[in-house]
This record gives structure tokens, sequence and C-alpha cells, in this order.
């Protein structure tokens, strides 16, 4: 069947901010869907509030609107707009969500939005678990199938779940529906536990739900991704096996595609199960998700759940297989059936089939424990992980070390180190729990001793990927035991995938020597194709992997070839903004006649889709990968450069290196990028560009870092040196701190103290540098005060207090710099306006997280421009191309420009305990964009978007530090006048009242319950009687009563999702926000139509 | 380690180490993209003389059981792999792979290249081979002694995998039908998915006439897959069952042999179709199935329409999506009709058995 005839413009809900168990799978599916909904000829209507995403680009959809995914504002949207269908299944669950509640308020009938890919009832059939239990029943009562749901009870109060724990006994599962990435659920030991989490996931359920279970723990785990057309046509894309078993989240497990451990009966007892569920569930067109456990003794098998959408496995199985789902799925719910579609990597094929792999594929999560002390590390059914590493290998060993290496954090890989192991029973016990790194302290067990029989009976791993540990043992065995490294010796052990480095550690000899004498060898990879069929057919499209094999399958180039170096597995303070740019410049250097080479591993992304550049390389990012990659290449054809500026830390990482390998590093040389990172030389390039840095020295000792402090003054800002994304910082007050901190570092190791201008204004720049011109990308100023991690820190841009004077220095200022350093591309530098004078805090010679945020902003493709610029275009040439405007940038928007307002987004929901007070470190997942022509209005919407809507009426608490309470008494009354009643703690309270604004006094949480009961403010937050939190934190670590309660109040305010606003500007924000919804006057408007405003 | 090699007829060699059996064997070389099954691929009767490369790297994870087997025995010549499992995981299985195929002495070698050899396959096409185990000769006299084994085009072999003397497979429940099966190489579960509808399966020999056949006064008579080149069978059987107006379903072999009694010929594909996820697309409703496939050679019909044949008008039923390759035949009255794939599945997806449904109704019709 043909595509409809009847839809002409389609509106697609993307998902947000980058959270845990929703990250960029779904800026990969939604880009996909909206690429295949314009070369369709549909007008495409897109809405993310996630600025860093590829769909919200301006030219993947006709009308993109970075506005809140709410149901007020996706209304706003329909009506404006008008489109004829919307399309919610590519956006995760909070674009269903969000289809959902429209849905029911009647908003899709009035303006007449046909639901496509999936409809109404097919939502409720697959979320609603007591549904879905029906549906497994009949589906294994009328087709005879072996399946079954794990035996439950759902439940809407404490006391059903009391009474159903009574039924099914401990331990249970609790799962809260409707909430994504599993929050709010756990296991119950006991009724202590029950309380706790089914309390919580009461809360966390937006229909107050949660459904208990019987435990399956330690079964094995199996997903299966399904596509149906509306001919009922339905392939399996892939089955993926978790190899931790039922207990830890699928996001959270080390993952293999395909499934390796099912005899075909049950494969296919599987397959059939998944189909007739999803036929019943009425999941018309698209793809699914299904999950199932069978019981390692006796195959019992139990479907888990559906997802009607697609989802991270999705994106997972994709990448997997070289089957494009999301792509699929989009032409789908337009009225194809896969047999019309033809399959794009063999290009003679349909995509009615179900793709075969003769490789292994391994996912491994990445987590961020480091950022969030006092978090529980155990994995649950509650996704933790912040990120993920795909690996393709022609075996599960291989791939298994490369996705190991792939998460490029010490301490990932299998090591065979000498030295000394923990005892066997020791990591035996670790190996209960599951945590990061299971894998290898399983691996640790088997060298201490430990056997297959007691790995399995600690773990329930099954025991076929125990052996394949077991392999690796004795392969590295073999290894160390071989009297020298023949070509056959390192050929064994490159099959079983060991590094270079790996191999070096084995043999007590030098990673570069190991590759010096594998080369001298003629020992290399050779690269296969991910083409869906096992080679029964030619692939045209180059997706490649590494693997020490019989043959290369790299084509000829055609044109001179620049590679572009992703960014890697997802992590904090490096995430979606890098592939943003990677694939910026990727998209770019096609269009300006180069050949691209994308290397990534990260399988969420854009970048590792097999048609965003010419050719895509699904590796590591080590210098060994990557040399490898750059060696393949060269094979083929001339490589003009590699690309090292635009995938954050982990490229850049390389540069010195590469070069030194002889790979021409293209842009900012590595000199540079070292001259900029380098204290002292940066130092140099500040003082002959005469611009001043805070005082700042270097100690090592308690008594020299007392002794620079007492120089410089305090507060000062304290770091390890060489430290990325703010890890270990801190702000220090006293003396006593300070020596806390010291003696707490690791001896020797130098610790820069810099003075902290807390008074000042910090300001973020990006820029644009070809040797001769500066184009000024955007200046954004924060919205915090100083000392937040400037991607945890809301920002405003154009800055909405700084004048032209101001901007003029800061042109000057950042042109000195990369004059100075030497930059050729993207350039980020960040400043400190205090008292009338601009201080340099650091400089990037790189791209930065802001680059996509500023690209939006100003309406101006800053990451292309980048890459223009470092294959030696100018900023001249580019402004006569038109890619840059003719004349001003972004330091010089007009008056009635639009002001954009960046919120970062927290995940302090997925780690109770920890606390919520931002710092110099760094712990945001993913930002959100709110542009308005008010920056009230900005301001709210980005509030909306990442938090959820401010109350406009109420009770606001209000707590503020000494420091802070002379600024807080304007936006409080200003709260007052809107007409919230004000809480506060008594030494706030006094201060309001002395100035007019009447406070109610709520007890400390310190002094704990009053004489009368009345309750501390803790339990106003968890009773749900406050709406709004003002909360700035005092003085240091370590002082105990108020801090304490700031933390109690913060965690209180967490676990209850009110506002909490930590800062005095960010409540001066707030106010702004709530005044203009009060007022009324938020509109929505698309990002073409600011550009429109702009340009105008 | 005992080095093994791999030797196709046009000179390329595969090293690697010996797996199951040590010894030598020869066969036609082909692959299987199936990346479950490998216990019904091995013991399908169809593969007989085929020496078989898995294209999923990791054979034998879950060990040997006694339910899956398709066969008494292992039909395969040899056996190619990449990673041969060492230990066996399954609650159902007994024995692990590398045991069974010495026990059913099948030559075996395990080989980093199995992609490379699908490669070579499907650029030079389906040719002989010969695993050694521990080759003492020079490669060019392994390569001579491969080009001497016997080719699979003109060969008759569904006389060597069939039975040789009849069986009856009992119906499971109420017995509905009694349905001829003419063994060319059948598969266990051919039998087993009539039974459950029903149909009291006789299995009779490859050489069973068509009086033997029609003597049974079956409701419907089936022809089954089977190994070699359908250009050597004799159809006459066929062609009376045809003429007698009986109904007839056939599978794969038996697809072909229906194609030839209708005058239509055969011819070998250059590689094959053996896997799982073959896309097959009913012509008269468009709608898709995910299918089984084992087959080496095609029939020859027109794809535009029907055709007359001896027997009435037929039509071109199912068609390869993948390569347009026939894959399925049907008289227009409905009364007799054959698929090349294998709605049995063992191993594989099935969205085809909805076939044994349709036979039960013609023979259901023909009843009336």
């Amino acid at each position: 069947m043909p595509k409809r005839e009847d839809i002409r413009s389609v509106l697609v809900i993307g998902s947000g901010p980058i959270v845990i168990g929703q990250a960029c799978e779904f800026d990969y599916s939604g880009t996909q869907a909206c690429r295949v909904l314009r070369a369709e000829g549909f007008r495409v209507i897109l809405v993310n509030s996630n600025p860093a995403t590829i769909m919200t680009d301006p030219e993947f959809a006709d009308a993109t609107y970075v506005e809140p995914i709410t149901p007020e504002y996706v209304e706003k949207i329909i009506a404006k707009e008008r489109p004829d269908a919307l399309l919610p299944t590519l956006g995760g669950q909070t674009a269903l969500n969000t289809a959902v509640a429209l849905h029911e308020s009647g908003v899709l009938e009035r303006y007449e939005v046909e639901l496509i890919g999936a409809d109404f009832d097919a939502i409720q059939a697959g979320e609603n678990r007591e549904r879905f239990k029906e549906i497994v029943a009949k589906v294994a009562r009328e087709h005879g199938l072996n399946a079954e749901s794990a035996r439950s009870v759902i439940c809407h109060t404490m006391d059903d779940c009391l009474a159903a724990a009574g039924e099914l006994g401990y331990p249970l599962v609790v799962r809260p529906s409707f909430t994504m990435g599993g929050v709010g659920s756990g296991f119950a030991y006991d009724e202590s536990d029950l309380r706790r989490i089914a309390g919580a996931g009461l809360d966390a359920s937006p229909t107050t739900e949660v459904l208990l279970e019987e435990s399956i723990l330690g079964w094995k785990e199996y997903e299966l991704e399904v596509m149906r057309d509306k001919a009922d046509n339905v392939v399996i894309v892939c089955s993926i096996e978790n190899i931790d078993p039922m207990g830890v989240h699928t996001g959270d497990s080390v993952t293999v595609a395909p499934a390796l451990t099912l005899t075909d009966r049950e494969y296919q007892n599987m397959r059939d199960v998944a189909i007739a569920v999803i036929r019943e569930v009425g999941v018309d067109t698209g793809g699914c998700n299904i999950q199932f456990a069978v019981d390692p003794r006796t195959g019992r098998m139990i479907v888990i759940e559906m997802n009607p959408r697609v989802s991270r496995s999705s994106a997972l199985a994709s990448k997997a297989t070289g089957f494009p789902i999301a792509k699929i799925a989009a032409k789908l719910a337009i009225g194809y059936t896969l047999d019309e579609i033809p399959n794009d990597i063999t290009r003679e094929t349909p995509a009615s089939f179900e793709p075969t792999l003769d490789y292994i594929v391994v996912k491994v999560p990445r987590f961020a424990f480091e950022k969030f002390r006092g978090a529980d590390r155990t994995l649950t059914t509650h996704m933790k992980s912040v990120g993920e590493a795909m690996a393709i290998g022609r075996s599960f060993p291989e791939a298994l070390q490369k996705a190991l290496r792939s998460l490029e954090k010490s301490g990932s890989a299998f090591s065979w180190a000498p030295g000394e192991l923990p005892a066997k029973e020791e990591l035996l016990d670790a190996c209960r729990t599951p945590h990061d790194g299971r894998l290898r302290t399983m691996q640790q067990a088997i060298r201490a001793g430990a056997t297959a029989a007691e790995l399995y009976e600690a773990t329930s791993v099954d025991p076929w990927f125990i052996d394949q540990l077991f392999l690796l043992d004795e392969e590295a065995a073999e290894l160390g035991a071989a009297t020298e490294l023949t070509a056959a010796v390192l050929e064994r052990a490159k099959r079983h995938g060991f590094s270079d480095a790996q191999i070096g550690e084995i043999r007590g000899v030098g990673e570069a020597r190991v590759r010096d004498l594998r080369h001298a060898l003629g020992v290399r990879p050779v690269y296969n194709t991910v083409d869906t069929c096992a080679a029964e057919f030619a692939a045209k499209t180059p997706y490649l992997y590494s693997t020490y094999d019989e043959e290369n399958e790299v084509p000829a180039g055609e044109r001179p070839k620049v590679i572009i170096l992703g960014s890697g597995p997802n992590r904090i303070g490096q995430g979606i903004e890098f592939d943003y740019a990677c694939v910026h410049a990727s998209f770019e250097l096609s269009r300006a006649g180069f050949e691209t080479v994308m290397v990534n591993c990260n399988p969420e992304t854009v970048s590792t889709d097999y048609d965003t550049s010419d050719r895509l390389y699904f590796e590591p990012l080590t210098l060994e990968d990557v040399l490898e990659v750059v060696h393949a290449e060269q094979q083929t054809g001339p490589v003009v450069g590699v690309i090292v500026q635009l995938g954050g830390q982990t490229p850049l990482g390389l540069a010195q290196a590469l070069k030194d390998a002889g790979v021409p590093v293209v842009g900012t040389s590595p000199e540079s990028i070292h001259l900029a990172e380098e204290r002292g030389a940066f130092g140099r390039v500040l003082a002959e560009a005469g611009l001043p840095a805070p005082k700042h020295g270097t100690a090592t000792t308690v008594a020299g870092a007392l002794s620079v402090a007492g120089e410089i003054g305090y507060p000062v800002l304290v770091r390890p040196s060489y430290v990325l994304g703010g890890a270990g910082m801190a702000i220090v007050y006293d003396d006593e701190t300070l020596s806390r901190y010291m003696a707490a570092q690791e001896g020797g190791h130098p610790v820069l103290v810099d003075k902290f201008l807390d008074e000042a204004i910090e300001i973020d720049v990006d820029a644009l540098f070809d040797g001769e011109e500066l184009y000024l990308g955007g200046v954004m100023e924060h919205i915090e005060e100083a000392g937040i991690h400037s991607g945890d820190s809301a920002c405003a841009l154009p800055p909405i207090t700084l004048g032209s004077h101001d901007i003029k220095r800061i042109r000057a200022a950042t042109e000195g710099i990369a004059r100075g350093v030497g930059v050729r591309g993207l350039l980020n530098v960040q400043y400190a306006m205090s008292a009338g004078v601009l201080y340099v805090l650091e400089a990037n010679p790189r791209a930065s997280r802001t680059v996509p945020f500023v690209s939006k902003a100003t309406a101006v493709p800053l990451a292309k421009a980048a890459a223009r610029v470092m294959l030696g275009a100018t900023v001249a040439e580019l402004r006569a191309e038109g890619m840059l405007p003719a004349e001003g940038d972004g330091g010089t928007l007009p008056m009635e420009a639009a002001i954009a307002v960046k919120e970062a987004v927290l995940p302090f929901n997925r780690f109770r305990g920890v606390d919520t007070v931002l710092g110099p470190e760094m712990r945001s997942t993913g930002e959100v964009m709110g542009i308005d022509r008010f920056f009230g209005v900005a301001y709210a919407k980005s509030q909306a978007a990442a938090y959820g809507e401010l109350p406009t009426k109420g009770r606001a608490f209000v707590s503020v530090a000494n420091r802070d309470k002379r600024a807080m008494i304007f936006p409080v009354r200003a709260l007052a006048d809107l007409g919230f009643e004000i809480l506060a703690t008594e030494g706030t309270a006094e201060v309001l009242r002395r100035n007019g604004v009447h406070a109610k006094i709520v007890r400390k949480h310190s002094e704990g319950p009053g004489p009368g009961g009345e309750p501390t403010i803790v339990q106003c937050i968890l009773d749900g009687e406050v709406d709004l939190i003002v909360n700035t934190p005092f003085g240091s670590p370590g002082q105990s009563g108020p801090r304490l309660d700031g933390y109690d109040i913060r965690t209180a305010a967490v676990l209850r999702g009110v506002p909490c606003i930590t800062t005095v500007s960010g409540l001066a924000a707030a106010a702004a926000g709530i005044q203009a919804i009060v007022r009324g006057d938020v509109g929505v408007r698309s990002l073409q139509e600011h550009a429109q405003a702009l340009r105008g | 380690m005992t080095q093994a090699v791999l030797v196709l007829e046009d000179g390329r060699v595969f090293h690697g180490t010996p797996y199951g059996a040590e010894g030598e064997t020869f066969g036609e070389m082909v692959f299987n993209t199936g990346m479950t099954g490998y216990q019904e691929t091995l013991t399908d009767p169809s593969y007989h003389r085929q020496i078989v490369a898995m294209t999923a790297p990791h054979i034998g994870n879950t060990g040997v059981n006694d339910e899956d087997p398709e066969s008494g025995r292992v039909w395969v010549a040899g056996y190619v792999v990449r990673e041969p499992s060492r230990v066996v995981s399954s609650w159902r299985a007994n024995r692990s792979l590398d045991d069974y195929l010495k026990e059913q002495g099948v030559v075996g070698i395990a080989i980093p290249g199995t992609r490379a050899l699908t490669r070579h396959l499907r650029e030079r096409g389906a040719m002989r081979a010969g695993i050694f185990s521990a080759p003492r000769e020079p490669v060019e006299a392994l390569v001579e002694r491969v080009r001497q084994a016997p080719v699979m085009e003109g060969a008759d072999l569904a006389a060597e995998v069939a039975t040789a003397e009849p069986y009856v497979v009992p119906a499971i429940g109420e017995k509905r039908y009694t349905v001829a099966a003419v063994d060319l190489g059948i598969k266990g579960m051919t039998p087993h998915r009539m039974a459950e509808r029903g149909c009291e399966v006789h299995v009779l020999p490859a050489t069973a006439t068509a009086e033997q056949i029609l003597g049974l006064r079956p409701d419907g008579v089936f022809f089954s897959n089977g190994p070699g080149d359908p250009a050597t069978a004799d159809v006459e059987p066929l062609r009376e069952v045809l003429a007698s107006g009986t109904p007839f379903f056939g599978i794969c072999f038996g697809n072909q042999l229906f194609g030839r009694a209708l005058g239509l010929s055969t011819y070998k594909l250059r590689y094959g179709h053996r896997g799982v996820n073959q896309p097959v697309q009913d012509v008269r409703t468009g709608k898709v199935e995910i299918s089984a496939h084992n087959h080496g050679f095609a029939v020859e019909a027109p794809l535009d329409g029907p055709f007359d044949t001896p027997f009435g008008p037929a039509e071109v039923s199912h068609v390869n999506l993948n390569d347009r390759c026939v894959e399925g035949l049907r008289l227009l009255d409905g009364r007799a009709f054959s698929v090349q794939y294998h709605p049995e599945a063992a191993a594989g997806p099935h969205d085809a058995a909805y076939l044994f449904d349709e036979f039960c109704e013609v023979m259901n019709r023909a009843q009336a």
C-alpha cells in the first residue's frame, strides 16, 4: 500500500532533555522520522525542548518548536499549526505520555488530529499492566503458546500493597505504572522496603498505580525488537540477551545481540508470543519492544512487558543489525508496508525480512556514580547508567573486550596486571551484588581461583558467558606464556579482543612497543560490513567494524577524506552536544565535497547512523582503534585530516598522539590545545593579551595550600590539576575546610588554588576563529551566580545584564586569546565579571557543550562553520557563502531578538540520598531551552521544560543563607504580590517581615516537631503542602545544623517533585517567569519564525 | 594444535582446527544463515552430501537434546563453524555438539574465515569442497581430490535418505484425514504438523509408485523436501496422483517435482537459499511471511500470471522478495499446491504454518 494522501502535515513530538533512561536514542529516532516525513513531502512540525538535538535543527522540520513538551504547550502548537496527524512513538515515554494526555483532554479530537503510528487503545493496552496480563493470558490460551505473566497484583494504595505482599510473599518487585526508565521501581525484601519503595512509586506514577509481582530474580532476560505494518506483516528485527540476569534494569545490563543461549524451539516460541502479543495489543504500525524472562532450570517463560514505541533497545537493535527501526517505523506510520520499503544496506532486498548477524554485538552501560557521592551503587530495576557503548566483533570475546574499552574509563577493561589480587571469596562476594563493572569483578575472581560453578552460584549469569570469561583468562595465560610475540601469537590474542595495551600489560612491555611489533609483523584488523544478511547479499552501505578476520571490505574512496572522531558513550559533561557538533561537521563537509568518515561507539546517537556520514566505523575511540581506522582509510585514498575538536574530551585526548603518529590533525593544533590547557603557558597568553585571571597558586601540601589561600584570600576554588568536568572541585571558605580538602587528596598531586570570585557574573562565550577574523557566536550570561559548573548553570543569550560596551570587551578578550593560542575553529571561553573587571577563568579551543544552544538561539550553524574553518575556509568566505551572517555576529544581536534560556536537567530523582546543591562539579545529564521575546517567559519555559511548570499560586518556602538575605527581599515580595503564601525559617522570616513581606515561620528540620505537633518544613514538603522551595546552601561542608537542614529540605523536594531553587538569581528569574505566566502572555514560536525575525 | 583445512574446488583454502570427528569428507559447499537451530539443520536430510558452513559465529552453545532432531541422524557431509562452544548451556541438553558430531562421525572444522567463505560462495556460486582434519598431502593434491568428488547437478539422492519401509505417524487427537506422504528426505516436523491437525500420515519410500500412493485411498498426497537435483527425479507417479484429482501438497523438493509435473523446468541457483529469514510474498494476498529455506534449485515459471498445464491452469503463488525466485505453485482450482520453502520450520519461524491448515481445508472440501 502506498503512502497516505489524506495527510499533509505531521506533528512529531521529541523526548525533551537527556535524562537517565531517555537519552539521545530519541534524537536518533526523531531525526530519522523527520527526515523520512520531509522526504515524503509532508509538512513536519516538531516540538522538542532540547536544543542539543539534531532533530531541532531548523532544516529537519518545516516548523521547529523548541518549547516545553507539556500538554499545555503542545496544545498551543496544535492550535497554531493545525497538523493533520500526530506521531508520538518516536519520542520515548515523554512523547507517548503527552499524546495520551492530549487525547484524554479531547485536544486531538477538537483540532481533528489523528494519532498515527499507534493508537490510544494500543498505548493503553501495552502500558496498562492489568490489561497486558490479560493479553498475555489470552495469547497463551488461544494460540496454545507457552507464555505467562509473573503472578502479580495491581495496587493503588499502601493498604493494597500490604495485602498483596501477604499473598505473593517476599521478595517482591515493585513497578509503578507510566514512568520511564523504571523510575520508582525496586525490590522489596520485607515490609519496610515495601512501604518505602511502593510509597515513592505510588507518587511517581501519574495514575497512582504500582504493580507488585513475584520475584524472577536471576532468570535469563531477553528482548525482541518487533516491527509490524498495517497489512499485518511482522518481522523480528533483533533478539537481545541480557548477560546480567533479571534484577538489573536492561539499560544497566551488559547485553548481547543476537541471543546466544536459546535453541530454535525456545526462540521461535518467543517470536510467536511476541507477534501474537503485538497483534492483540493492536500496535498497527511501527516498532515495539517486548521483554521476556526464562527460568534457566525449567524454561518457564514469562512475558515481562512491551513498549508500543521505539525505545533505547530499538536504537541498539538498529545499530546492531543495520535495520533502521525508527526510519521504517515512520514510513509504516504514513501508510507503507514493509515489502514496499527497500533495505538501505543491500538496496536490492526489501525491509520485510529479519536481519541475520554473522557477528556479535555487545552493549555495556556507563555509570557516573563518582559524581553522586552517597548514591547507592547497587544495580537494580531502576536504571542508573548515563550512557552506553556498543561494540561489534566476530566473536563474543572480541566484541566484549572492544565494548569494555569503548567505555574509556580506567578500570573498565579486563586486566591481567601483575600484582596481589583480593581473595577469591572477597571477589565472589562482590559479584553477588550487581554493580558497575561486575564482569570485571568476575574476571578478577577467575584469576583468584573461582570456579565456573562458584561464579554461577554468585551471579546467575548464564554458564556460557561465564565460560567465555574463562576462555579469555586462558588466552591471557597463553599469551603470557608464549616465548615470543610472533604473528600467530598476536593474531590469536587479537581475535580474542585483547588491545595492544592489554597485551603490553600481560607481556610487561609498553603499548607502543606492542603496536610497533604488531605492525612490523603485519598483524592488522580487517573491516567487515554490517550488512543485515550475513554476507548473503552484497552491501552497498559502508557501515564497518574492525575484526581480526580474513577479508577487508573497506571500499575504495572517491573523494578526499575527512575522519571525524565522535565522543563515545554519553557521560556527564560529554553528551549529545558533542554528537551534534560531529554530525554537523559531517553533513557540511560532505556537502563541501569531502568524503566523511565517522568513528564512534555510541549506539544512541545520530552520528552512528549509517546514513549520517559517507562511511561509518563503529569502533572504540582509543588510540589503537583510531590509528587502525586511519590506516585502513589511507589504504583506499588520501585522508586530508582528522577532526578531534568536536567530540569533546575523548578525541581531544588523542590529538597529540595522533599527530605524533603522523596523522594529519586539522583545525587547532594539538600544541595549541595544550597551550590552553597548561596553566603556565596559558598564563603567558593572557599576559600578552593583557587579560587578568583570578589570582591563583598551586599547592601539594596542606601548609602550601593554606599559604596560597592566605595570599589570595578566601573564598578559593580548589581542584586537582588535570581534571575533567570539574571532578573533585570545591569552593572553600576557611582554613579548616581547606586543610581537610588537602588531606583527602592523593599524596603529591598538585592542587590548583584559585581566588573564587563569589560576587561575579559568569559569562560563557563560543566563538569561531580562522587565524584572522573572530566570529563571536554567542555570549551567555549565567543566571546562577559564580561557582556553579557552567554545565549545570542556567544561562541567558543574549546576556540580560551586559551592555554593548561589555560585549565589546568580551569580543576583544576572546580574540586576544584565540590569536594567542592559535585557534583554527571553535573556542569556548569562560569569564567572570566582577567589580567591572573581566577575568578569564578558562579557555577551551574546541566545541563546547553550548554550541548547539548558541546555534539555535542565534540561527547560525556554528559547528558547520567550524568544520569548514578547520579545513581552511575563512570567516569572510563563510559570510560570503551565507553560512555566517554577512555582517555582525552573535554579539551584535538586535534589541528585539528573542532571549533564549538554557536550563540544566539534573538526575537527582535517580540517586536518592544525594545532595542536590549545585557546585563546581557538573552533574546534569541534559539541558533544555526556553525561548521568548521576554526573559521571564523564556525562563518560565525553561523551567516547565526541565522540571514541570512553575507554580502560579500556593505556598512558597524560603530559607536562605545570610549572604543572600538582602538580595532575596525583592523577588520574595514579588511572589507574595502574586498571591503566594510565604513560609520561612525564623531568620529568613525576620528579615522578610522587617521589609514588609508577611512570612509564616515554620520549624526547621533540626528543631523537630513542635510541642503542639507543629510539623517541620521537611514534613510539610513531604505532606505536599509546599509548592515552591527557595533554599540557598549555607557555608561549607562540615558545618552541621543549617547545612544539614538544607540537605533534608532538598531531598524532600526531590522526593515530592517540588521545584527547588537554590540561588537568589534563580529566584529572581523564577519570579519574573511566574509573573509572565500569570499575565497569560505565553505564546509559542518556531525557530524558523525566530530566525526570520533575526534576519528581518 | 592440529591444523585442519577446508579446500574448495577452485583452489581456495581455509585453515582452521578440527571440530567433531576427525578424518576427511567431501560435499557441495553451502552456507546457512540461521542464527538458531543448528541441531535441526544438521539432521535435515536435504543437507545430504553437502558441507554446511554456519554464518552465525557461535555454534553449539545449547548443546544437543533428544527433542529437536529432524531425523534419526546427522545428514550433513561436513560442518564448518567459527566458534564452537566449549560448554553446554540449556536445561534440555544432554550432551555437547562436539560429542554428538564425533559420535555421528561428522567431520567438521572451525575456521575464522566463515564470512570470507560465504562471500566467496556468494560471488562464485556453490561448489565442491573437502575438509581434511590432518592433511598429509599438499594443497594442490587436496584440490585435485575435491574436484574428483561428484557434483550436485544430476545427483539423485532422495532414495539414499528416504525411509526404506513405509511407516505411519498417527493423528494427534481425532483422525480426520489420511495423508500419503512420499519421503524424499522428509523432516520429522512435517508429519508432526499434519498429525497435529488430525492427519494420519502414511510415510512412503521415495520410490513409491502411484499405485502404492493412491492404493492408500488418501484424502491428500504430500511430497516432501529432499536432497539432490530435481531434474533427475521421476515425476510420473506425481502426474498420476494429480490426474486422479487427489488433493496435493508439496514442500521444497516436492515443489520442484510439482513444477516438473506441470511441465515446468528447474534450475540450479548460484548459491541457494539456506536460512530462516527469507521474505516470501503470497501473490494473492500480498502478505509477507518470514520463512525457513533450504534449497539449491528452483522452478522456472512465469511470474506475470496464470499459465496452462496438463492439469488445468496454474499460477505462481509465492515469490521470494529478495531475488524474485518462485517460492510456490498452485493449480487455480486449488486442489494442488506446493511451496519451495519450509512451513514446518524447525528450524525457523512459524509464519507459514497456515499452509498445513490450507492443505486440510482442501482435503476437507474434497471429502465433502
